[in-house]
């Protein structure tokens, strides 16, 4: 069907958060911009204005459209990140939407660590605050790699310029104290639909694009277009079952390989060619991340799940090794209730590999409302985001989150409870 | 896969290294597949629920996709409502024949006569499915359970994890789920407790139907449009079966559609449509203006959150 793949092929996808404090306008934010790409159904539409008419208010209320669970509703209160999806002609979104109550840090870092772009939401009436740092802060310490500033319900300020021009001054001595790149700022109104699909009629005297445009046209780096190849070892195939050479099942994390490099197999650093690269559909000569195959090398080598394959040195690609390493230092975001319990071991799970760690150092936490640091810190709390050193029980072959995102985070469980307590991502030294 | 290559020609020598590009569908894919080999690597004893629906032959593909030469290192599970389009159930059948993979059936019936089930009248027995269910994972083991849901099918969906943890009575607690970053996945449970992964979670029915032209999977023959005797009832029309009947007064009609979800027929309905090819579902799905569950499931309309009751009672 060589039609259809061609069609899949032109529109792709973007995955993105959008972070607001509650009342900034994210909930109508979203339905405006399901509702005028048509991305709302007929039965959705109705059920929406049911419950705008239970509610004893007119029309429909777009915000309704991701209201939550029978849970939430009962307590008046959101959980958590829910995902949706809608598509334009151009281009597949996915949005993480994270609710902005007490626990945002946790679900805002959620979001992030997978999305392509994050919208910070600010409330034109009430300017740039506290919690508008945050998102940004946090979406910057997440890597996120486009950071657009929605300045929201314009119309309420008769779509003023110098309310714009003033925020959009306002945050940017911050914005750059940051270090954020790829940063633009849109005036827009969720509730009256200028400017977020439709240019409307309201904001003449903005001429940059709308805020669909912008997630249309952002460019998603895939970790293809980062030249350093990382193939963690998912699991091995032994002969037999129809194969008489053991394969390396896994999912290229970055990069691109090909039939014929010379890779090394870390930690143990022994050095190898590719003779194979197989997937059902047939062997390929070339393949790049986020692609899963099954390598097949040249010697017989005891590899398991948790080593990572990449580039010898001696390949064009192969100069930026990862490291090999038993400590780490990362930035990390404490998401349970129960506190960091320093005298314990957790494990770490990064890439494939699973280790036992213990946090042996917390350099400093970080207030995300002002950014300032904390040392002489004991525990981590739910929401803390922390600079910590962890002393591993096995090496770890990483790098630096900036340089590579999948090979440079981690999550930590609790191995009694087996609960997900932290995302970890390793700092650069 | 696609194959478009960037700068391949022009070799090593090239300031930047050459790449495949990658359409939407094959991230989609590779997703999926790095899901399934987690499970594979990460629990012991793990199980694919196999309906014969859709979503379900997708997910073969990409067990195929995942492991072939080798074979899947977990049987398929069909958990049987015993009002199942006999399509479906022949179908499914087949399909695991053609694998050569252990296919595992329970029932529904079985549940309702040893008296673990009860049937309400007049509800279907897609929320009884979740009693044969747990009954099935107890009885088997299982500490995974791979399904084909998908987020955008409903709001208690959107919620869900790809890994989704339950506990020792199967609940879901939405309030109290284990946080997914990256692509890092937790699969790790206590005994007696058990994950639920859904593959493709992030696909939508139009990504679904457009894999499953590109991959030319074989499906039911009742997704495609054929003549059928249907009645219509409040929510929608429904296939007059044994277990469907006429009541007095109402007419049968013949008439052309298909299905978009298979479940149980006495509660699943079909779609007007003269969608007869895998195109034709396409551009259908691409235009149509009612979800998959709204038009078609009488069970989801019941009250707004009947998806989040079922799925706290250890529904998929
Ligand atoms: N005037 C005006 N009000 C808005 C706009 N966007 C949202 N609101 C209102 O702000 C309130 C909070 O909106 P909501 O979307 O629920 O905020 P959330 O808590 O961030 O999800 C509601 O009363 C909205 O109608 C806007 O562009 N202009």
């Amino acid at each position: 069907m060589a039609t259809d793949r061609n069609q899949a092929a032109e529109s792709d996808l973007l995955r993105f958060i959008a972070a607001g404090s509650v009342d900034d306008g994210k909930s109508t934010l979203i339905g405006r911009l399901l509702y005028d790409s048509k991305s709302i159904f007929e039965d959705q539409i109705s059920a929406l204005e049911n419950t705008t008419r239970k509610r004893g208010q007119e029309g429909m209320d777009l915000s309704l459209l991701t209201d939550g669970l029978l849970a939430e509703r009962e307590q008046g209160i959101t959980i958590d990140v829910a995902y949706r999806y809608f598509a334009t002609p151009r281009r597949k979104f996915i949005i993480a939407d994270t609710p902005g109550h007490e626990q945002y840090t946790r679900n805002m870092v959620t979001g992030a660590s997978t999305a392509d772009l994050a919208i910070v939401l600010i409330d034109a009436r009430k300017g740039v605050r506290t919690q508008s740092r945050r998102h940004a802060y946090l979406a910057h310490l997440l890597a996120v790699p486009h950071l657009v500033i929605a300045v929201n319900k314009m119309d309420a300020v008769d779509y003023a310029q110098p309310v714009f021009e003033r925020i959009k001054a306002d945050f940017s001595g911050f914005i750059s104290e940051l270090g954020a790149r790829n940063v633009r700022y849109v005036p827009i109104s969720a509730l009256k639909g200028d400017m977020v699909v439709d240019r409307g009629e309201n904001l003449d005297w903005y001429d940059g694009p709308t805020l669909l445009a912008v997630l249309e046209s952002a460019e998603v780096a895939t970790e293809g277009d980062n030249e350093a190849f990382r193939f963690p070892v998912q699991l091995v195939a032994r002969p037999g079952g129809g194969r008489d050479q053991r394969g390396y099942l896994g999912r290229i994390e970055s990069g691109t390989v090909a039939v014929g490099d010379k890779v090394t197999v870390l930690p143990a650093a022994i050095s190898t060619s590719v003779t194979r690269i197989h997937t059902h559909d047939g062997d390929l000569q070339l393949a790049s991340a986020p692609q899963s195959i099954t390598l097949e090398l040249e010697h017989e080598i005891d590899i398991s799940r948790g080593d990572m394959i990449v580039h010898a040195a001696s390949e064009p690609w192969g100069k930026s090794a990862p490291a090999i390493t038993q400590t780490l230092e990362a930035h990390v975001c404490w998401l349970h209730e129960q506190p960091l319990d320093r005298r314990r071991p957790y494990l770490v799970k990064h890439t494939t590999r699973t280790v036992n760690a213990l946090f042996e150092e917390i350099a400093y936490t970080v207030d995300v409302n002002t950014l300032e640091r904390a040392s002489d810190v004991s525990v981590l709390n739910m929401n803390d985001i922390a600079h910590v050193k962890l002393k591993l029980h096995r090496p770890l072959v990483c790098d630096s989150y900036e340089q590579n995102r999948p090979t440079g985070s981690f999550i930590v469980i609790d191995p009694a409870s087996n609960a997900t307590v932290a995302a970890g991502m390793i700092a650069t030294d | 896969m696609s194959i478009a290559l960037v700068d391949v020609n022009a070799g090593r020598a090239a300031k930047r290294a050459p790449r495949v590009r990658l359409s939407e569908l094959d991230v989609l894919e590779s997703e999926a597949i790095h899901i399934m080999r987690e499970v594979a690597a990460g629990c012991t004893t793990p199980a694919l629920l196999f309906s014969g629906g859709k979503d379900s032959a997708v997910l073969l593909r990409l067990a195929e996709k995942a492991f072939r030469p080798g074979r899947f290192p977990f049987p398929l599970l069909h958990i049987d409502t015993g009002h199942n389009f006999p399509e479906v159930i022949e179908f499914r059948d087949w399909r695991a024949k053609e694998l050569g993979e252990r296919l595992i059936v329970r029932s529904v019936e079985d549940s309702i006569a040893s008296g673990r089930a009860v049937e309400k009248p007049g509800q279907g027995r897609n929320s009884l499915q979740s009693v044969t269910l747990l009954d099935s994972i107890a009885e088997l083991g299982l500490d995974a359970c791979i399904g084909g849901a998908r987020r955008d099918e409903e709001k208690a969906r959107a919620k869900e994890r790809i890994f989704s943890f339950r506990d020792s009575f199967g609940q879901w607690d939405p309030k109290n789920q284990r946080p997914e970053l990256w692509d890092l996945y937790n699969t790790r449970v206590h005994p007696g407790e058990n994950i639920r992964v859904f593959p493709i979670s992030n696909w939508t029915e139009l990504d679904v139907w457009q894999y499953i032209a590109r991959e030319n999977i074989a499906l039911p023959s009742i997704y495609f449009a054929h003549q059928r005797e249907v009645v219509r009832r409040p929510g929608g029309l429904l296939p007059v079966s044994h277990l469907v009947q006429p009541r007095a007064g109402e007419a049968v009609e013949t008439l052309q559609l298909r299905f978009r979800t298979v479940g149980d027929m006495t509660c699943t309905c079909p779609v007007e449509s003269g969608a007869a090819t895998l195109q034709e579902i396409i551009d259908e799905t691409a235009r149509t203006r009612i979800t998959e569950r709204g038009a078609t499931r009488m069970d989801d309309q019941t009250s707004e959150a009947s998806m989040e009751l079922r799925k706290k009672e250890g529904y998929f």
